[in-house]
């Protein structure tokens, strides 16, 4: 296998695999800090209790999302090397922003949290997890900015066979990355809001530490529902902005091939590269793709033909991976919404639990859809428009790529199964009485 | 002082600080199953540094993320050449990481011994490997004119590379076990005393090796000999080393973890001054070698990031301030009862 190829899979294992857990610490964060408040305003012991059952699980995800976050800065130098030289300027300064800027706060307030009970007060030490949830979300800013300029690239200039920065402000207040934050971090807390609810709906049929678990229920479920409508209406903006701006992955997404005014929408496609058509189309909503992007049912979209084919994404994965997102959301809406309706006599409806329960992982596939779509549908591009992914490897063997690449998904392997395993064993053990 | 100057003794600074931070847990972890003999010995050592270490390490995330804004050619060619030994270290970093987590959540000795090993190993692996690295760069890297690294892993494990590597790992063993008599009581501290007074002379003469090897091997001295007045900084290193058993003696634990710091920044910046304008020399051809000005990101990235550090590094080291006074209190079996603990 080539370098390439390799590389790829590597980096694509390692951040997702990140992925599996950056979400959960941007909304469980949040949502242990509201409750330590709520010990803190009321003194009621049941929310300390709360705070620590769920702020356990917080730090066995913590710990998984930090030690797999390093990698990520590593790869870029250790397998994109060309790229980094190229995009070093710009890039790389983000990244730096993110570490001195937030990811300090998050690391060094960590450890005061978990050391910190008897040393600090309890409104101290509150507060300090909200810190903690608030430079999360910092760090998540830097990030997803700079991924943002490898969608959509812009306050450059290109001089001496790299790209150098021209303007701040227009890398860091673009619309795109600002769609982008809002886009991931929606996702993240209704990953979080459902992962809250799922396993206090466990907990609620078996008829375990009820209190505690309809009031965690129900803050997660009031969270979960604000994002997962938040993220319908947002998600419209990002489409719209995207249409724009990375026009072969909007096509890509909808497997739309030809270029055509009054473009109509599908509600499930299968497509076919070789063809340049698609094998199944069903339900065929008549200009609604046109509706959708640019506001108007008889504009035109581009379809994939208008593109050269060495510069089209797979089309199959990101038109899938899209789909099964939009249905997803779908799907979190609705649930969140029947559970506004049913929160006050949750326990009378054992179906609508189970069905929560087992709802545990949906936002976790919907998340890698969404990264699927951002970065497959980004290809053959690693910055669009501007530097293709293969000429954005390192000097190194592929034995070399190939070794790490068998190591990374052993080890995380290995490292996903204990931490699952301490989850499970700790929710299984149950919130200890608390000792204030 | 031009900026790429600045940036070139800014990235030296931040490799120092990391050094100076997470030396220490890497000297504790590298202590484990010296010191560590009974499960509460270990717990204690785990705690010590617990509510620390984590801090810590993003020391080196910004030393490598400030090296990618300021300097992208070096970290492209550094990251990409080095490949073998960062991901081993990063492997190692990634095991001590989640060890600290995991290891007292299950109530079983096995369990705990796997975990200790990990601790261990992610913490000698890098303390060696960091070394080894940091060594070969003085020595010059075989990196062509397009910056492609002619060698692999063992290219690395020539002697002064390993002789820097044991420097690395006597320092922070050192500096660890120094934090250990800062943070226990009774027995742990004992042994820590003990330890030092073994590991001291031996680091001594190890320090010596080196400075000597440095002569031969690389061109670090060129500098000093333009301006003798630079040898301050070995005097000052040396002085510092030989500070750790004086204040040891009067148990000034505080003042000769201090110490001990003083000789990491200086060992760092005895190296740092002498490659300077290098960052990355090749060893092939000098005009290979990546420097502060033929490397560096544009002004306008330069002068950004600037701003940004001059105005977070405070805070960061503000609130670790904070955060190492409230934690650098002398533990007792009592602090290890409640449930977060590792």
């Amino acid at each position: 296998m080539d370098v390439v190829l390799l590389s790829r899979l590597q980096f694509a294992a390692a951040t997702m695999f990140h992925f599996l857990f950056v979400p959960l610490t941007l909304g469980l964060s949040i949502l242990v800090a509201w409750m330590e408040t709520r010990y803190v305003k009321t003194r009621d012991t049941s929310y300390l209790q709360m705070t620590r059952f769920w702020g356990k699980i917080f730090l066995i995800n913590f710990a998984l999302g930090i030690v797999t976050g390093i990698t990520l800065e590593f790869q870029f130098g250790t397998n994109w090397s060309r790229y980094s030289a190229y995009m070093g300027d710009i890039f790389g300064s983000l990244l730096a922003i993110e570490a001195t800027a937030a990811f300090f706060l998050e690391s060094t307030l960590i450890g005061v949290w978990v050391f910190g009970w008897k040393k600090l007060s309890a409104k101290a030490h509150a507060t300090v997890m909200w810190l903690i949830a608030f430079a999360s979300s910092l760090s998540a800013i830097w990030i997803l900015t700079a991924n943002a300029w490898m969608q959509h690239p812009v306050g450059y200039t290109i001089r001496d066979g790299r790209a150098e920065l021209t303007d701040f402000a227009a890398v860091i207040f673009q619309k795109f990355a600002i769609l982008e934050f809002f886009h991931t971090v929606s996702g993240a807390y209704i990953l979080s809001a459902f992962f809250v609810m799922g396993i206090s709906a466990w907990y609620l049929l078996k008829d375990r530490h009820t209190a505690l678990f309809t009031q965690s229920f129900r803050l997660a479920l009031v969270f979960g529902f604000i994002f997962s409508i938040f993220i319908i209406v947002e998600g419209d903006l990002h489409a719209v902005d995207l249409a724009e701006k990375q026009p072969t992955k909007l096509a890509a997404m909808e497997s739309h091939w030809d270029t055509q005014t009054h473009a109509p929408l599908y509600l499930f496609t299968w497509p076919d590269p070789e063809t340049e058509t698609n094998a199944i189309e069903i339900g065929k909503i008549p200009g609604l793709l046109s509706f959708l992007t640019f506001r108007d049912t008889a504009a035109e979209v581009r379809g994939l033909k208008d593109f050269p084919k060495d510069e089209r994404p797979p089309v199959l994965l990101t038109s899938l991976a899209f789909k099964g997102m939009i249905g997803l959301s779908m799907y979190f809406a609705l649930m969140t919404g029947i559970g506004l309706v049913l929160r006050n006599k949750l326990q009378k409806h054992p179906w609508y639990l189970k069905l929560m329960f087992f709802s545990i992982p949906l936002p976790y596939i919907a998340n890698q859809l969404g990264w699927i779509v951002a970065e497959v549908g980004r290809q053959p591009w690693i910055v669009y428009g501007l530097l293709k992914t293969s000429d954005a490897v390192s000097p190194v063997a592929s034995s070399q790529v190939l070794t790490t690449l068998i190591a990374f998904i052993l080890v995380y392997g290995l490292l996903g199964a204990v931490g699952l395993y301490l989850i499970v064993q700790h929710v299984k053990k149950g919130p200890s009485e608390a000792a204030a | 002082m031009d900026l790429q100057t600045t940036w070139f003794l800014l990235w030296g600074l931040l490799w120092a600080i990391f050094f100076i931070t997470d030396g220490f847990d890497f000297g504790v972890g590298t202590l484990l199953p010296f010191l560590g003999k009974t499960d509460s010995d270990r717990r204690m050592m785990l705690n010590s540094v617990g509510p620390l270490w984590d801090g810590n390490e993003v020391w080196l995330i910004t030393a490598g993320g400030v090296t990618f804004a300021a300097f992208p050619t070096v970290y492209a060619v550094m990251f990409s050449s080095l490949y073998s030994a960062l991901m081993l270290i990063l492997f190692a970093l990634i095991l001590r990481g989640v060890s600290f987590e995991f290891r007292s959540k299950v109530e079983s000795p096995l369990w705990r011994k796997i975990w200790d090993g990990c601790n261990f190993l992610g913490s000698a692996i890098p303390a060696l490997l960091f070394g080894v690295a940091f060594a070969n760069i003085f020595k010059g890297i075989p990196i062509d004119g397009n910056g492609v690294y002619q060698g692999n892993l063992f290219t690395l494990l020539n002697p002064y590379g390993l002789l820097g590597g044991l420097l690395f790992l006597l320092m922070f063993v050192q500096h660890g076990a120094l934090w250990l008599g800062i943070k226990t009581g009774n027995g742990l501290q004992e042994k820590a005393r003990r330890t030092v007074f073994r590991v001291w002379p031996a680091l001594v003469v190890t320090a010596v090796a080196f400075l000597a090897a440095s002569w031969y091997s690389t061109s670090l001295y060129d500098n000093y000999l333009k301006h003798p007045s630079l040898f301050i900084v070995i005097l000052l290193t040396v002085a510092a080393l030989f500070a750790v058993p004086v204040f040891l003696k009067k148990s000034a634990w505080f003042f000769s973890w201090l110490a001990s710091a003083g000789f990491i920044a200086g060992a760092t910046f005895f190296g740092i001054i002498g490659l300077y304008p290098n960052l990355f020399p090749s060893s092939i051809d000098p005009a290979y070698s990546l420097t502060a000005f033929n490397a560096s990101s544009s002004p306008l990235t330069l002068t950004i990031m600037l701003v940004v550090v001059v105005i977070f590094i405070p805070i960061v080291i503000g609130y670790q301030v904070w955060a190492y006074r409230m934690f650098s209190y002398r533990m007792t079996l009592d602090d290890l009862d409640y449930e977060e603990a590792y």
